[in-house]
C-alpha cells in the first residue's frame, strides 16, 4: 500500500520495553474514552499512534506524564509502567515523573515570556545549567534541535508569543527536549508546520531516537510511516492494532485499520 | 421563489431590515452614552461648584503692635485667651478710626463678631513661639469668623442675617469698607486640608486633614489584611482547592458576602473586635478590619476571575516541562493575573475608603476628630474618623458653612479616588507590558 522506499530498508531491532500499559482505561465523567487498552512501547523507538479524530489519542498519550491528573473528571485505572515502575503508584510524584517524560502538546503553548527564558525555564527548575554559560549552551543546543535556532539566534529576547504558529510549535520541542527527558510525547507536532518545517521535526525525531524512546501522534500516515518504528491504530478508545510501521501498513490484519490507512473511515 | 437573479447594487429587503436594526441599536448606544455622560456633568458641575468654596477662606489682615505690658498681663490673666482677643480688637477699633470708616460697631466687643474664635488663640501661639516677637509690631493674618466669610462668598446676605445673633448686618458694611482698603481678602485655605474637625459653632476652623490620617491608617490595615489573605485564598480555591461540595459552598457564600449590605459588617466588627476582643473603640485599626471583612469579597472575586482568565495551555506547559504545581502557579499563572489582582485590589480599597456605614457603628463618626495621632501607634488605636465619615457628620450640622464644608470633603475623597483609579491604570500598564 505504502511502498515508501523507507518501509523496505527499515530494520527493525527488538529493544527493551520502556513504556507498558496494562488494562489501562480512563473516562471522562461518564464517558469511557479509553477501553483497556494494552500496549509495550520499547526503548530507543519512535512509535506513532494513528487514529480517527476523538478516538482517544491524546487522551491515553496524556496518560503516561500523568497530565490527565489535572483535569478533575479524569479518571485514570489500570497500570502504566516506565522501565517497569508504575506511574500510578501512590509513591510516585507526578512532577517527578514529567521531568522525565517530556511533552509537546496539540496547540502550541509558549510561555508568554522571552524564546530564551521558554527554554531555559525547564532547566532552571531542574537545576541543569550550573553557570549562565552552561544555560546558553543548552538553550542554543535546544534551539538547534527544535530546527528553530537560526530563525531566533537574533531575537533570543523577544516573546516567545510573537513567533508565527508553526515557529511556536518548534519553540514548544525545544522546550521539551531542554529538559534531556527519556521519553518525549508529541501529540501532532507537525500539524501546524510547512513541509520544510515538517521535514526538520522529523529529522529530529530521528536523531532523538537515538537516545529516547518517542511517542507522536499524528494524523498523516505519510508521517507515520515515515518516522515511525511502530505503530497503533486507536479507534473509539480502543487500540485496534499495534505492531511494526511496516506490517501495520502493508499488512493490517483488521480490517478497521486497513479502511483507515487506505481513507475509508476516518 | 422567483428565477429573477438578484443584483447586489440593490439591498433586499432583508438586509433593509437588518441594517435598520443595526442602526437603531448604535442610536440606542450613543443616546445611553449621552444619558450617562449628562449625568456625570451634573454630578461633576454640582461638586465642584458647591465644594470649591471650603478651599477658600477670607481673612482679615493687618499690622499688630505686640505691647509687652498688654501680653504680660494677658499671660497673667484666668482666661488668657479672651485677653488676647481684646488686644485684637481694640487695635482693629483703633484702625477702623483712623481709616475713619463710617460704622456702628464702635466699641472692640463689636467686633470680636468679625473673627474666628479662634483668631486670639492663633496671637497667643505665636507670641509664644516668637517671644522675641514681643515689643515689636508685626501683621497678621486672621481667620473671619463663618458669617464674615460666608458673605464674602455670597453665602450670608442682610437678609438672613436679620435673624442670626451671632453677627449684626451692620458689620457687613464694615467688612465692606475693610475689602476695599485691603485689609479684608480671601485666600486659599489650608486649614481645611490640613485641619481638624471643629466644634458646631467654628465651621471656619474645621479641616479634613485628621480624619485623612484615619482614614490612611485604616487603608494600611485593609492593604496589609485584605491583600494577602484575599489573593491566598484565591489561589488556594482556583488553583488547588479539589472541586466538590464544600468548595462549591465556600463559592457561593464568598459570592452572597460581598453583596452583604456593609452595615452588616459594621454590626460584626462592633460585636466581634469591639464587645469581643475589647479593641478600642473608634479606632482605625478596628475601621480597617471591618473594611477589610467588607473587601475580601471583592479581592477574592476579582483575582478569582483573573487566575481563571489565564490560559489553560500555560498551566499545561509549565506542569508538561515538570515544573510543580506551586512553580506553575508563582512562575507562571500569577505574573499573568497580576494586573487583574491589582485592580481588583484597588477597587476593594478604594470601596473601603469611601464606605462610611460600617464606621457609624463603630463609632468612628459623631464625635469631634481633633487631635493629630501622636505616633504610629497612636494612628491605629486613637480614636479618629475617616473621610466619608468626617463628610457624613459635617452634612448633618446645621450651620451651612459646614454643609459647604462637606462638598468640600466630597472634592478631597474623589481626588483620592480618582488617584487610586490612576494607580490601578497604570499598575495595569506596567504589568501588561512586561507579558
Ligand atoms: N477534558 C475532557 N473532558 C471531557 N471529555 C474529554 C476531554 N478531553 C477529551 N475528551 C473526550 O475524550 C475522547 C477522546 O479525546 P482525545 O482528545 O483523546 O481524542 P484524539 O484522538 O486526540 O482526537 P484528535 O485527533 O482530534 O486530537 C473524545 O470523545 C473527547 O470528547
Ligand atoms: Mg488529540
Amino acid at each position: 500500500m505504502y511502498d515508501d522506499n523507507h518501509l523496505a530498508e527499515r530494520t527493525v531491532t527488538q529493544n527493551d520495553i520502556k513504556i507498558s500499559a496494562n488494562k489501562v482505561n480512563v473516562h471522562y465523567g461518564e464517558s469511557h474514552a479509553i477501553k483497556d487498552v494494552d500496549v509495550a512501547i520499547e526503548d530507543k523507538t519512535v512509535t506513532a499512534f494513528i487514529g480517527p479524530s476523538g478516538c482517544g489519542k491524546s487522551t491515553f498519550l496524556r496518560c503516561i506524564n500523568r497530565m490527565n491528573d489535572t483535569i478533575d473528571i479524569c479518571r485514570v485505572t489500570g497500570d502504566i509502567r516506565i522501565d517497569n515502575e508504575d506511574i500510578y503508584d501512590r509513591k510516585v510524584d507526578p512532577v517527578q515523573l514529567r521531568a522525565k517524560v517530556g511533552m509537546v502538546f496539540q496547540k502550541p503553548n509558549p510561555f508568554p515570556k522571552s524564546i530564551y527564558d521558554n527554554i531555559a525555564y525547564g532547566p532552571r527548575i531542574h537545576g541543569l545549567a550550573r553557570s549562565k554559560a552552561d544555560m546558553d549552551e543548552i538553550v542554543e543546543k535546544s534551539l538547534r534541535r527544535g530546527a528553530i535556532w537560526d530563525e531566533v539566534k537574533d531575537r533570543l529576547h523577544a516573546p516567545g508569543t510573537g513567533l508565527s504558529g508553526g515557529q511556536q510549535q518548534r519553540l514548544c520541542i525545544a522546550r521539551a527536549v531542554a529538559t534531556e527527558p527519556e521519553v518525549l510525547l508529541m501529540d501532532e507536532p507537525c500539524s501546524a508546520l510547512d513541509p520544510i518545517a515538517t521535514s526538520q521535526v522529523e529529522e529530529l525525531i530521528d536523531e532523538l531516537r537515538k537516545n529516547y524512546s518517542l511517542v507522536i501522534v499524528t494524523h498523516s500516515m505519510q508521517q507515520a510511516a515515515r518516522v515511525s518504528q511502530k505503530t497503533a491504530f486507536f479507534h473509539l478508545g480502543t487500540l485496534v492494532e499495534y505492531g511494526d510501521t511496516g506490517q501495520i501498513f502493508t499488512n493490517p490484519t483488521d480490517e478497521r485499520t486497513e479502511s483507515y490507512i487506505t481513507g475509508r473511515i476516518g | 421563489m422567483t428565477g429573477k437573479k438578484s443584483s447586489l447594487l440593490e439591498l433586499d429587503a432583508r438586509t433593509k431590515k437588518r441594517n435598520a436594526a443595526e442602526k437603531r441599536f448604535q442610536y440606542f448606544g450613543i443616546g445611553a452614552v449621552t444619558v450617562g455622560l449628562l449625568f456625570l456633568i451634573v454630578l461633576l458641575t454640582t461638586i465642584v461648584s458647591n465644594g470649591t468654596r471650603a478651599f477658600t477662606q477670607t481673612f482679615v489682615t493687618f499690622e499688630l503692635v505686640l505691647d509687652t505690658a498688654e501680653i504680660e498681663a494677658a499671660e497673667a490673666s484666668f482666661v488668657k485667651t479672651s485677653k488676647y482677643r481684646d488686644i485684637i480688637t481694640a487695635q482693629l477699633a483703633a484702625k477702623v478710626e483712623e481709616l475713619g470708616f463710617e460704622t456702628e460697631l464702635t466699641s472692640a466687643d463689636d467686633l470680636k463678631q468679625i473673627f474666628s474664635s479662634g483668631a486670639a488663640g492663633t496671637l497667643r501661639e505665636y507670641v509664644l513661639a516668637n517671644p522675641e516677637s514681643i515689643g515689636t509690631t508685626e501683621v497678621f493674618k486672621f481667620r473671619t469668623s463663618s458669617r464674615v466669610d460666608g458673605y464674602s462668598k455670597g453665602r450670608v446676605t442682610r437678609e438672613s442675617l436679620a435673624r442670626d445673633k451671632n453677627l449684626a448686618p451692620a458689620a457687613l458694611d464694615l467688612v465692606d469698607q475693610m475689602q476695599e482698603a485691603g485689609l479684608v481678602d480671601r485666600s486659599f485655605n489650608w486649614t481645611f486640608i490640613t485641619g481638624s474637625d471643629a466644634s458646631e459653632s467654628r465651621p471656619e476652623q474645621a479641616g479634613i486633614g485628621v480624619s485623612m490620617i484615619g482614614s490612611f491608617f485604616m487603608m494600611l490595615v485593609v492593604l496589609v489584611f485584605a491583600l494577602p489573605i484575599g489573593v491566598a485564598a484565591s489561589i488556594y480555591l482556583e488553583e488547588f482547592a479539589p472541586k466538590n461540595r464544600l468548595t462549591d459552598i465556600i463559592e457561593v457564600n464568598i459570592s452572597n458576602l460581598a453583596a452583604v449590605p456593609s452595615i452588616v459588617f459594621g454590626i460584626l466588627g462592633l460585636a466581634v473586635f469591639i464587645q469581643f476582643a475589647h479593641l478600642p473603640q473608634s479606632a482605625p485599626l478596628v475601621g480597617g478590619l471591618v473594611l477589610t471583612l467588607m473587601t475580601l469579597p471583592t479581592i477574592i472575586i476579582s483575582t478569582r476571575a483573573s487566575l481563571k482568565s489565564v490560559p489553560p495551555s500555560i498551566r499545561e506547559a509549565a506542569l508538561g516541562v515538570g515544573a510543580s504545581k506551586m512553580q506553575t502557579v508563582f512562575h507562571h499563572v500569577l505574573p499573568l493575573a497580576m494586573p487583574g489582582i491589582l485592580t481588583g485590589t484597588i477597587i476593594g480599597l478604594a470601596q473601603a475608603l469611601g464606605e462610611t456605614a460600617p464606621l457609624l457603628l463603630i463609632g468612628m463618626v459623631g464625635f469631634i476628630a481633633s487631635n493629630y495621632p501622636e505616633g504610629v501607634a497612636s494612628g491605629f488605636l486613637d480614636p479618629n474618623s475617616a473621610m466619608p465619615a468626617q463628610i457624613f457628620e459635617w452634612a448633618k450640622r446645621a450651620d451651612p458653612a459646614y454643609y459647604e464644608r462637606a462638598w468640600g470633603g466630597i472634592i478631597v475623597l474623589l481626588g483620592f479616588l480618582m488617584t487610586m483609579n490612576m494607580i490601578a491604570i497604570l499598575m495595569r500598564r506596567r504589568f501588561e507590558r512586561r507579558w
